[in-house]
């Protein structure tokens, strides 16, 4: 069970996609659900959510950016490995419903985590418009997915490389002034959802974000991804990930998202040396 | 028979020094010698009426095991306690035996109880030690399929009983390994993780399957098990949904819930990063709220984990702290500090987030709540700043709807437990029982396992004669 069926790199190397073998869960998922995997018995739980599925063949589809020692461990997985640990679906599912006229926004992996429901939206009736970012054109994903599943797209790059030079949140204000927007999907760093938010804000488009707090569980017993939304805790796990954006705290998110950076870094350090040395001042049990 | 008129005294654990412990992992208790444990065992009166068997809510029969151990015979011991109890290496170590059976004990009307919980214990690791490793012998298959969600105490006793009377078992779990609150709550020092897995791995060779990682409700409901072809379902989740103080500032960096923490630590193997991947912040004056089993085990832990001071903080007295004694005691060995008749009000947090302290109230008893126990009421103009790295959470728990929500004929009680009858553990879902803190709210592990073994007896009626 859980094995990797199919591998790609992305983004030079970057990221990753892994389609996995998960016969219960590629049944069950519904865009913007997530799943939780553990590469070993000593690894850590890390939620991510699915960026396809597909029922017929049994298998959910996986892509994350490398960034510390959990992911890298992810990424030393090949075909015909498997994960030691794979649950899901998680969260609750994005809310599908014709509204009209919807623009998507995406940066960095959190395109992935769009490209379902991006799909979804538009199979609903809706016109989609979507922007996606990144920092230059060589590290963009899933451009050609993203097109189909979208009325029109619209590419953005800090570096001006390809498409607008510049960020989504200019292409996302140009839309805003001429089209009469329903709704707003933004899914991307926090930043980006942080800004897109504020300019939504402004001309009051309800908008969706999927916040991606640190997880343990997955299943509402630790309260390790509790965020404020509207005045409220809530555990994204469970209650989201996605809220409405214009009621999140991203402050608050950011923050808790380092709070084992220190940690993390320690941890990677010597996972790239190849070493995971032992610290502690306690004998192992 | 002890002889009556020279009284042998109370056997005394041996354990780890407290200075060596508090930072270490390693059990505490070291477990008695065979001759200690004969000896207290002859302490035993031998009671016709044996007060302490009313006090165990599964009726060990107490003497008669206890009177095996006085005759060396140690394979019977077990026997005995197998016969009403399958994890008794468990109970041993965790149940709260100055509530229950050494609570009764006649011995201890004037001196000091029989130590039943150390010479369950020693039986049990005396066995698992020493004995066979055989495990009772199945009935033959009844071709009926039980499913069992989760793991715990409660769902591993009607696993074993169901097993034992025919019937194929497979356990659903949404962690990665089995043993519920025994492997991501309890910690290393309190209860051996390995002696966990050695009852999993007991059930496993009776036939029981075992599938992780499946969190029923989200990966499967129960009316897909049904059609799967499974005959009958056990509702053993526990209470899983962590209660937080809601105060302002609760989301500072540093702040847990007692799960989270816990989970961190035992589950994920936190203590042993960066071997294990899984970080845990190593508060340096760490404060413990609540003052339960939970609370105990997470103040020791951050005991453990390095702390330079660790209080315990709770609104009532020493009188009303619900936590073993033995874990009281042990606590207060390991240097933690009880802070009581206070409560906090805020926390305050740095401009990273990162928490610096908290405020707090100082309180006075007034008169007995619903609970039976003195109400905590305020002292006005208390406020005073306890500084800290690190809360964590430990008060209480609430059901956790993740399954229930799937399940919209299985009933609940205004508090989200599950409403099962509470003698046959019978839910308003055909072929569906439920027992265990799901049912109970936050309770034992004996009396969730209670709980298993009289669903399993009409489980099997059910499966068998389909009542
Ligand atoms: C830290 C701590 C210390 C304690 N100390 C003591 C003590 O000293 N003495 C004592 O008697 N009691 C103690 N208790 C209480 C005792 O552990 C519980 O009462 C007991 O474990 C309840 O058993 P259970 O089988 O009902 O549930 P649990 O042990 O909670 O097991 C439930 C299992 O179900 C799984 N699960 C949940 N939802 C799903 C789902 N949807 N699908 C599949 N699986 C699911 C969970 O992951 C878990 O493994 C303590 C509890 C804690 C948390
Ligand atoms: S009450 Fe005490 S003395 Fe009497 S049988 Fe039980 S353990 Fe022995
Ligand atoms: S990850 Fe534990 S409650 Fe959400």
């Amino acid at each position: 069970m859980a094995k990797i069926v199919n591998r790609q790199e992305m983004a030079q190397g970057t990221i990753i996609l892994n389609e996995i073998k998960a016969p219960r869960i590629s049944q069950k998922a519904k865009p913007g659900q997530f799943v939780i995997l553990q590469a070993d018995e000593t690894g850590e739980r890390i939620p991510l959510t699915m960026a396809d599925t597909n029922p017929k063949k049994g298998t959910i589809t996986i892509i994350y950016m490398v960034v510390g020692k959990s992911t890298a461990r992810f990424r030393d997985l090949n075909v015909g490995d498997e994960y030691y640990a794979l649950i899901g679906p998680l969260g609750m599912p994005t809310h599908v419903e014709n509204v009209g006229k919807v623009v998507c926004v995406g940066g960095g992996t959190g395109i992935a985590v769009l490209h379902p429901i991006t799909r979804a939206l538009k199979e609903a009736g809706n016109e989609v418009t979507t922007i996606l970012g990144s920092r230059s054109y060589d590290l963009l994903i899933m451009e050609e997915q993203m097109r189909a599943a979208s009325t029109d797209l619209h590419i953005c790059t800090d570096d001006g490389s390809h498409g607008h030079h510049g960020f989504v949140t200019q292409v996302l204000k140009d839309v805003l002034e001429n089209n009469d927007i329903d709704l707003v999907v933004a899914i991307g760093p926090i930043p980006m959802m942080k800004f897109c938010s504020l300019i939504t804000k402004e001309k009051n488009v309800h908008t969706l974000v999927s916040l991606n707090p640190i997880m343990v569980d997955g299943t509402g017993m630790c309260g390790c991804c509790r965020v404020t939304v509207g005045g409220d805790t809530k555990f994204a796990c469970v209650d989201g990930p996605e809220f409405d954006a214009h009621k999140g705290d991203f402050d608050e998110l950011a923050k808790r998202l380092a709070s084992y950076l220190d940690d993390e870094k320690q941890s990677f350090d010597a996972y790239k040396n190849g070493n995971a040395q032992k610290t502690g001042n306690f004998d192992k049990t | 028979m002890a002889d009556k008129k020279k009284k042998v005294p109370r056997a005394k654990m041996p354990e780890q020094d407290p200075n060596v412990r508090r930072r270490n992992f390693k059990e505490v208790p070291l477990g008695l010698e065979a001759e200690t444990a004969i000896a207290e065992a002859k302490r035993c009166l031998q009671c016709k009426k044996p007060l302490c068997v009313d006090g165990c809510p599964v009726s060990i029969d107490i003497p008669a095991f206890v009177s095996r151990i006085a005759d060396n015979d140690f394979s019977g011991a077990i026997g005995k306690l197998w016969e009403r109890n399958a994890l008794p290496a468990v109970c041993g170590r965790v149940c709260p035996q100055e509530e229950q059976c050494e609570g009764r004990c006649i011995v201890g009307k004037k001196g000091e109880p029989v130590a039943i919980g150390y010479l369950e214990r020693f039986a049990a690791d005396y066995e698992r030690n020493n004995g066979t490793g055989g495990v009772p012998e199945v009935a033959k298959p009844t071709g009926k399929k039980v499913a069992v969600i989760g793991s715990g105490p409660s769902g591993l006793t009607v696993a074993g009983d169901l097993l034992l009377k025919g019937h194929g078992v497979t356990i659903f779990e949404a962690f990665h390994k089995a043993g519920g609150v025994l492997v991501y709550g309890i910690p290393e020092f309190r209860l051996p993780k390995a002696i966990v897995a050695n009852e999993v791995a007991a059930l496993e060779k009776m036939g029981a399957k075992i599938e992780c990682n499946n969190v029923v409700g989200a990966s499967v409901t129960i009316e897909e098990l049904f059609e799967e072809g499974f005959d009958a379902a056990y509702i053993g989740v526990g209470a899983g949904l962590p209660r937080f103080m809601n105060l302002p500032g609760e989301n500072a960096i540093g702040i847990y819930s007692a799960n989270e923490y816990l989970t961190r630590t035992n589950l994920m193997k936190g203590y042993l990063f960066p071997e294990y991947d899984t970080p845990i912040a190593r508060g340096k004056n760490v404060v413990v709220l609540g003052a339960g089993n939970v609370a105990m085990d997470s103040a020791r832990t951050a005991m453990r984990l390095g702390a330079d001071s660790v209080k315990i903080v709770y609104r009532r007295s020493r009188d009303e702290m619900p936590a073993r004694e033995e874990e009281l005691h042990h606590a207060l060995e390991e240097q933690i500090e009880f802070v009581l008749l206070t409560n906090p009000t805020q926390f305050f947090s740095d401009e990273n987030g990162r928490l610096t302290g908290m405020e707090c109230l100082k309180m006075e008893l007034g008169e007995p709540d619903d609970s039976g126990r003195r109400r905590p009421i305020p002292i006005e103009g208390s406020e005073y700043k306890i500084n800290c790295d690190m809360v964590v959470v430990s008060v209480g728990s609430n059901a956790n709807p993740l399954l229930t929500n799937s399940t919209p004929d299985v009933s609940l009680n205004r508090w989200g437990n599950i409403d099962a009858d509470p003698v046959t553990g019978k839910t308003t879902k055909k072929g569906v029982w439920a027992g265990g803190d799901i049912v109970t709210g936050a309770a034992t592990v004996i009396l969730a396992m209670g709980a298993g073994r009289a669903a399993a007896n009409s489980m099997h009626d059910y499966l068998a004669l389909g009542w």
